[in-house]
């Protein structure tokens, strides 16, 4: 549009905002009501997790005893150190440092690839011994309802790790755009709403570990 | 609301933007095409700008744009050409009940029609009737902005509109489903036919929902006028505002739960199915979670439409401003907390049945103030009986019959009666098909100048609206007869005895189809020969009709200031008002 010359309206404004100022915090804004509508959509699956729980208190003992608490224990580490060197991320798109974006970026895609193979590591030992989601259940060494439980394990770590492949995506596509110089104009509100669903991704694991490997 | 005088509105920092002064001087308001100074007085509407370009580029600046009103107009077409099978379909079924005896079609083709008749109405046609088609061409413009707040999102939930309408209509030409629109399980799991890709459907129509109303609550949060704060918003736009917040909040629960009704299908994962300790019952409450607020996204927006047409066509405020706004907000957020109501006999305990039901009576109190302030507008007003407030008057007299009837059912001991039968068919289309189409017709007549930029046939229309009302009341009516006589829902044949009433619905059934093809013909031959439309034909203040008609493709020349209330008409004498209606 005709504003390229004004200092206060940079080219990457859209021609429907009043100011930049507007357009970064409807940005935001619009990110944090996706993450509203996010949690409802887990929350569904936490339903189902309370209803059952309530229901076969002692499944739910002997299901986390399935579960391998260090595997657990370490991918939450690598999420926790993910949201940090993603928290750093949105730093250096701040202080206008490509070299600290480009970095953190790219540490945090690693550290969420080492959650899917620590996950492809879990998922395929416990279906080498036959536990699968309910109907195909085909393990004789546990007792309780355990399919129901698998169920639900398989429902919230399965959605929660397509979450963290979109993240990836998304990540990759930030890292891309930044090898190309973008974000260093003050509009990086795409790096903060990637950092704010990477965020959100983050905390549903925190509230799964517990829940499913240390119930006990 | 008073007349304030303009307080210095924010100005808007860049030179472009300059403030339109046509707008102080209080004046009927117009599209200044004399402030040409940039150049634009000449331009095209947004229904024909790329047209110079060729045919085939024009189709293509169509369905590539990212423009609020042309991506509501290509809502408009799809919504209503789903409401026209969605008709059709009902006609079909609606000859087979003319008499007891199965004679029309075979009870499977029978399920099938009445699953489609609720599963396009629902998920094709209410939902995004008035949201997605009328408030996408209205609300930035009633917000003196330029667009939404993420044109691509907008344009994105259109597409994505239509790819969950492939797969709906992929399940129907794939042998069809007869789940009824609820999808209730253990039948849905356990039934043959393409039932996965009619639940992927609705999963994916959810989507385009959750984005239309992202959209709108960032846009109204956002991108309002200088000078206009929340209480000084149109009232369409509270409605649609509280339609956002349901439509965020809730869809999200129907999309898992659907979800995990397909996984069902697909791997068995259990969680719904007893044999497996799963709970077939969670399934209703997870589904009733969003679709008791979905009745609100589809009846909320009606209010809106309802608040504007009756204070512009009675020439006065509207009255209990205040009380219309904020009992939309009350009337989504008590929608959350009421979906029991639709398990009374699910076997969920006596003590939530209580609770629900007493919560669902709350339902009743903002919906009560509204209709009292509606008629309160009214009264002592210069009522002009055209068509959009026939319209108005008939969604009034409708709507008050369905919301009684709703404490019927909201009262346990008398649902336990009426439960599946047709006095709850007839209930929820008082309430859904008078709420949602009647009011959606009486805003496409209000409205139509400034989309279309024609005039419509006056008499053409107060005829449209007589027939509709009389062939609505003939179809549902009967309807509270027969159900309250024991007539269950969704049955192809049945006793002889409501023989007569089915007869009576169905004939009525005719006569709406009548008068709704009446509508499409004269609104169709208005589009190509209507006169022309001046800019501001109802003498409405609000800031829709401030644009030129039909509007240019960046809405306003200059970003319009909001110096008055919405209902400000010029005629109203204020000496004569202590300013506080």
């Amino acid at each position: 549009m005709e504003h390229a010359h004004d200092p206060n309206r940079p080219a990457w404004v859209k021609h429907y905002f009043h100011s930049k100022e507007q357009q970064l915090s409807a940005a935001k804004f619009g990110m944090w009501l996706f993450l509203a509508q996010e949690v409802l959509f887990f929350s569904g699956l936490f339903c189902a997790y309370i209803a059952f729980r309530w229901l076969y208190p002692e499944t739910w003992l002997s299901g986390a005893d399935q579960l391998n608490k260090w595997m657990g224990g370490l991918n939450t580490l690598v999420l926790i150190a993910s949201s940090f060197t993603m928290a750093l991320a949105v730093r250096g798109a701040q202080t206008k440092s490509p070299v600290a974006l480009k970095v953190n970026l790219l540490l945090t895609i690693l550290f969420a690839c080492m959650f899917m193979v620590v996950k492809y590591f879990e998922y395929s030992h416990k279906m080498h011994l036959g536990i699968f989601p309910a109907q195909h259940y085909a393990y004789e060494g546990s007792t309780g309802l355990m399919p129901i439980f698998f169920a639900i394990y398989y429902c919230l770590t399965g959605l929660h790790g397509i979450h963290v492949v979109i993240g990836i995506g998304f990540l990759s596509w930030l890292l891309f755009a930044a090898q190309k110089g973008r974000y260093m104009d003050g509009n990086y509100a795409y790096v903060e709403n990637v950092g704010l669903y990477w965020h959100l991704v983050d905390l549903v694991w925190i509230f799964l570990f517990p829940l499913l490997y240390l119930v006990k | 609301m008073t007349v304030e005088t303009p307080e210095n509105p924010e100005m808007p920092e860049t030179s472009d933007d300059s403030v339109d002064t046509a707008a102080e001087t209080g004046t009927t308001p117009t599209a200044d095409h004399s402030h040409d100074d940039h150049g634009h007085g000449d331009e095209p509407s947004y229904l024909t700008y790329g047209m110079e370009k060729g045919l085939l580029s024009f189709i293509k600046s169509w369905l590539i744009t990212v423009d609020h009103k042309r991506i509501g107009i290509m809502y408009l077409i799809s919504v209503l050409f789903f409401f026209a099978v969605a008709g059709f379909t009902a006609i079909a079924f609606r000859i087979e009940l003319l008499t007891a005896a199965p004679d029309f079609m075979s009870a499977d083709t029978y399920n099938k029609a009445f699953t489609l008749h609720g599963g396009i109405m629902v998920f094709l046609v209410i939902i995004p009737l008035t949201p997605a088609a009328l408030g996408n061409f209205l609300l930035p413009l009633m917000l003196g902005a330029k667009d939404v707040a993420f044109p691509k999102l907008n344009l994105a939930s259109l597409y994505v509109y239509w790819l969950g309408a492939a797969l709906l209509v992929y399940a129907v030409l794939g042998g069809g489903f007869d789940t009824g629109w609820t999808f209730y399980t253990p039948y849905s799991t356990t039934a043959q036919g393409p039932i996965t890709w009619a639940l992927l459907g609705a999963f994916t129509l959810g989507f385009s929902s959750i984005f239309t109303g992202l959209n709108f609550i960032v846009t109204i949060h956002k991108m309002r006028a200088p000078g206009m704060g929340f209480f000084r918003m149109p009232l369409m736009l509270w409605a649609l505002y509280a339609t956002a917040l349901t439509q965020l909040l809730a869809t999200p629960v129907l999309a898992i739960t659907l979800l995990l009704v397909a996984m069902e299908r697909i791997m068995g994962i259990g969680i719904f199915n007893p044999d497996l300790g799963g709970d077939p019952v969670l399934m209703q409450h997870f589904f009733w979670f969003y679709s008791h607020p979905a009745v609100y996204i589809m009846i909320l927006p009606a209010f809106g439409i309802i608040s504007e047409l009756v204070s512009v066509h009675s020439r006065k405020r509207i009255f209990g401003y205040g009380a219309i706004a904020l009992s939309s907000v009350s009337i989504a957020l008590v929608g959350f907390l009421v979906w029991g109501h639709h398990m009374f006999v699910s076997g969920q305990s006596e003590l939530s049945g209580v609770v629900f039901s007493f919560l669902t009576f709350f339902v009743a109190i903002p919906t009560a103030i509204k209709i009292f302030s509606w008629v309160g507008t009214m009264w002592g007003g210069s009522i002009r009986f055209n068509t959009p407030m026939l319209y108005t008057l008939s969604f009034l007299f409708l709507f008050l019959i369905g919301g009684l009837t709703g404490l019927f059912l909201a009262t346990m001991s008398t649902d336990v009666h009426l439960h599946d039968t047709y006095f709850v068919v007839s209930h929820f289309h008082y309430v859904m098909a008078s709420g949602a189409v009647i009011s959606f017709l009486g805003g496409l007549h209000h409205w139509w100048p400034k989309m279309f930029g024609t005039m419509y046939n006056e008499t053409a229309g107060r005829v449209g609206a007589v027939i509709i009302f009389l062939g609505f009341n003939l179809t549902f009516f009967p309807q509270f007869v027969a159900g309250s006589r024991g007539m269950p829902r969704r049955y192809h044949e049945y006793v002889k005895e409501f023989e007569g009433l089915q007869a009576m619905s169905s004939y009525g059934s005719f006569i709406l189809a009548a008068g709704l093809v009446w509508v499409l013909c004269y609104l169709l031959y208005a589009l190509f020969k209507g006169p022309k439309a001046t800019d501001n034909p109802w003498g409405a203040v609000t800031l829709e009709w401030e644009t030129a008609t039909p509007p240019i493709e960046h809405n306003f020349h200059h970003t319009p200031v909001c110096v008055r209330g919405p209902y400000d008409f010029p005629e109203i004498d204020e000496s004569l008002s202590d300013g506080k209606h």
